[in-house]
């Protein structure tokens, strides 16, 4: 199959919706050709959708999200890019309070169909305000739907999925992922949300990674293969929320261990709820207490040494599985 | 994928509960009619219809039949009034904390806004808003809201969306005094001015935010000049005169239906009573002269007046209307109190439009 960048990947889903549906239209911080967006995601769109369907905004995070809502209601369907996912703090009332609570609020009278792509993750030095992973700020918030695509395929289908569901969507992209090749085919197909993938089956311990750190939980796996004779199950949940804990507990009921890694700080972390799931659906099931794998409760520093140190590595799962195999 | 306009989902709320075999739209919640008599006596309807029903809830507040924030607009009706007046019912309106007015100025039914303060499912938002998220998506008005200053933002995305429609219909979005100073009014009205987008600016000066007078918030009392940083025409307009307040807002949303973008207009008025029923401290240390002075400037006998000078209506017909008010108003609890409550599940709906079968809430 054709391989294509998890970013090119990405590009192919925003061409392809923007050509399906007029409704799509994209909004958000240097999106226009020629820069094409801050990790080019948006590369090419403005110039062959024009800069009407692909707007250039100011640098107003909340607006972005707010007008994006506004045009919702009337029907739209709009693809906000936020830049950095730190900066969504500047979006939290319009994401929090309004997009997620609108449907509810008007008693089922308001639909808010939009998607809020944003970058977030360590990786490049880019220090504690343009390097964090906040997703479970989202997760949090009934009404929202969290995305982190950990492939190129996943994040076509996914992105597709996103923009065609009727609620408001924050799909969140790990920076570090953009170069990551992989088979992507061609045309559409959408991978729907709420829909976990075993990108990994195995019988002895069950992984659960999201993002980036699913890339590196496939690696730990191969080396605890290779090393200890380990034979790991990796789940990939796609999505935070609606989350397919059918999955997830299958897979424990299956292996009876489990690891959950992410690279968010570990202290209220997506994981501790993940932990608190499995806990409440297969307690019974396991045969070990259940290790986090995360990143301390330290905001990211610049130095590469250090931030290197902070974010969850390969050696770091391997540790983790080895505990609760022991 | 459906290339056509997506049909907003709004027949839920109009499911009838109890009370629902009457006729879904009551006689007086209607478009703005088009001669020119009617549109003044339409005025006038309004007008009283905002005050009579916002005097009515605070007493309802009072025996505890009704319960939450609710915001009175009494002595502020000429502006909702006044900017509707020149709205067809394909434009949309964003509303702001007090929204009451601005929804029945915009074809509102009163009787639905008021089982929704009742809390009942025949209200707008099913009783799950109540007066501070009172929202008509299918009259085009797009929400209270319980955030200071939201609707700026949301507002020039209503504006984005009808600029890439490529129809002349447009936006008025209603904020107060207190907005003009949170990040999000800048943010979206200099969106709206770089966009050029079809959206009327309409700020509801009342002089305080909450308990607070505006002098000890912003150096400049006059708010239309900061229209002039975003390079878009600033208007100031005596927000206690319907017709002045018509007919700036006709000019402005002419020039927006035309592709001429916004207008900033901020109309000086004041609010009568405290920010809110339930907050007793924001009464306090108002000047009497000041409330006098501005009762003295009560919008409605202006309008009264107007009218019987000019021999546009008899005292007999606007007695007559102020009489149907006051049925409209009783009309309207009787509705509202006859519609059952939600059962208590009813709060897990309206989460998501749709979540997978594998997801639970
Ligand atoms: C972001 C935010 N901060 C504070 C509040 C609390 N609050 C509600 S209304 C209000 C004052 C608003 O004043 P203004 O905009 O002048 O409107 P008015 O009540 O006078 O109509 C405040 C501070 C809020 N709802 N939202
Ligand atoms: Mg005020």
């Amino acid at each position: 199959m054709r391989e294509l960048l998890l970013r090119e990947a990405l590009n192919e889903a925003l061409h392809e919706e923007m050509d399906a549906d007029p409704r799509v239209f994209l909004l958000g911080e240097d999106i226009l050709d020629p820069w094409g967006g801050t990790f080019r995601v948006t590369e090419g769109l403005s110039t062959r959708f024009g800069t009407e369907r692909v707007r250039e905004t100011p640098i107003p995070e909340a607006a972005i999200v707010g007008c994006a809502l506004g045009a919702a209601l009337l029907g739209m369907r709009p693809v906000a890019e936020i830049m950095l996912l730190d900066f969504t703090a500047m979006a939290m009332d319009q994401i929090v309070n309004q997009a997620a609570k609108l449907r509810y609020m008007t008693g089922g009278q308001a639909s808010v169909p939009i998607v809020i792509r944003t970058a977030g993750g360590a990786g490049r030095a880019s220090a504690a305000q343009h390097s964090q992973s906040l997703e479970a700020w989202f997760t949090h918030v009934p009404g929202l739907k969290v995305v982190m695509p950990s492939t190129p395929y996943d994040a076509k289908g996914l992105l597709k999925a996103a923009i065609r569901d009727p609620d408001p969507v924050i799909f969140i992209e790990h920076k570090m992922t953009y170069g990551v090749r992989g088979p992507v085919p061609e045309g559409d197909y959408t991978v729907p949300l709420g829909v976990a993938d075993v990108k990994r089956p195995g019988t002895d311990i069950t992984v659960i990674a999201t993002s980036r750190q699913v890339l590196r939980a496939l690696e730990a796996a191969e080396r605890v293969a290779r090393e200890d004779g380990y034979d790991v199950e990796v789940v990939d949940p796609r999505t935070l929320y609606p989350l397919d804990t059918r999955t997830i507990l299958a897979s424990i009921k299956k292996t009876h261990r489990a690891v959950v890694v992410h690279e968010a700080p570990k202290r209220g972390g997506w994981g501790g709820e993940l932990l608190s799931t499995i806990v409440e659906g297969a307690f019974d099931y396991l045969d070990a207490p259940i290790v986090r794998v995360a990143a301390p409760n330290t905001p990211i520093p610049f130095a590469p040494e250090m931030e290197r140190y902070i974010v969850p590595d390969v050696a770091e799962i391997v540790a983790g599985i080895r505990q609760v195999m022991a | 994928m459906p290339a056509q306009q997506e049909v907003i989902q709004v027949a839920a709320a109009t499911e009838p509960g109890a009370a629902g075999e009457q006729p879904v739209v009551s006689q007086y919640a209607a478009p703005v009619p088009a001669g020119e008599r009617e549109r003044l006596l339409w005025m006038y309807r309004t007008m009283l219809r905002i005050r009579e029903f916002d005097e009515r809830i605070v007493q309802l507040f009072g025996e505890g039949k009704i319960a939450g924030a609710l915001h009175s607009y009494v002595g502020e009706e000429a502006v909702a009034t006044g900017v509707c007046a020149h709205l067809r019912p394909d434009d949309y309106v964003v509303s702001t904390h007090r929204g009451h007015g601005h929804l029945l100025a915009k074809g509102g039914e009163m009787r639905r806004m008021m089982a929704e303060l009742y809390g009942r499912v025949d209200g707008y938002c099913r009783g799950k808003g109540g007066s501070m998220h009172i929202t008509a998506v299918e009259l085009g008005m797009l929400g209270a809201n319980g955030i200071v200053g939201a609707g700026v933002p949301i507002a020039t995305g209503a504006g984005t969306a009808i600029h890439l429609k490529g129809t002349d219909q447009v936006v008025v979005c209603f904020f107060g005094d207190g907005a003009v100073n949170i990040g999000p009014f800048h943010e979206g009205l200099n969106l709206a001015a770089t966009w050029n987008l079809p959206v009327t600016f309409v700020c509801e000066n009342n002089l305080y935010a909450q308990f607070t007078p505006q002098r000890l918030h912003a150096k400049l009392p006059d708010l239309y000049l900061r229209a002039q940083g975003y390079g878009i025409p600033g208007l100031v307009v005596d927000g206690n005169d319907v017709l002045a307040v018509a007919d700036v807002v006709q000019e402005a949303v002419a020039r927006s239906r035309s592709g001429g973008g916004p207008t900033f207009i901020e109309a000086k008025t004041y609010r009568w009573h405290g920010h809110a029923v339930n907050n007793p401290a924001s009464a306090v240390g108002r000047d009497e002269r000041e409330i006098a002075d501005w009762k003295a400037k009560d919008p409605i006998p202006r309008l009264a007046h107007h009218l019987l000078e000019r021999g546009i209506a008899t005292a007999l017909e606007l007695d007559s209307i102020r009489d149907e008010v006051l049925q409209e108003v009783e009309a309207s609890i009787a509705f509202a109190e006859a519609s059952p409550s939600a059962p208590p599940e009813a709060a897990l709906e309206h989460v998501y439009a749709h979540l997978p079968p594998r997801a639970d809430l």
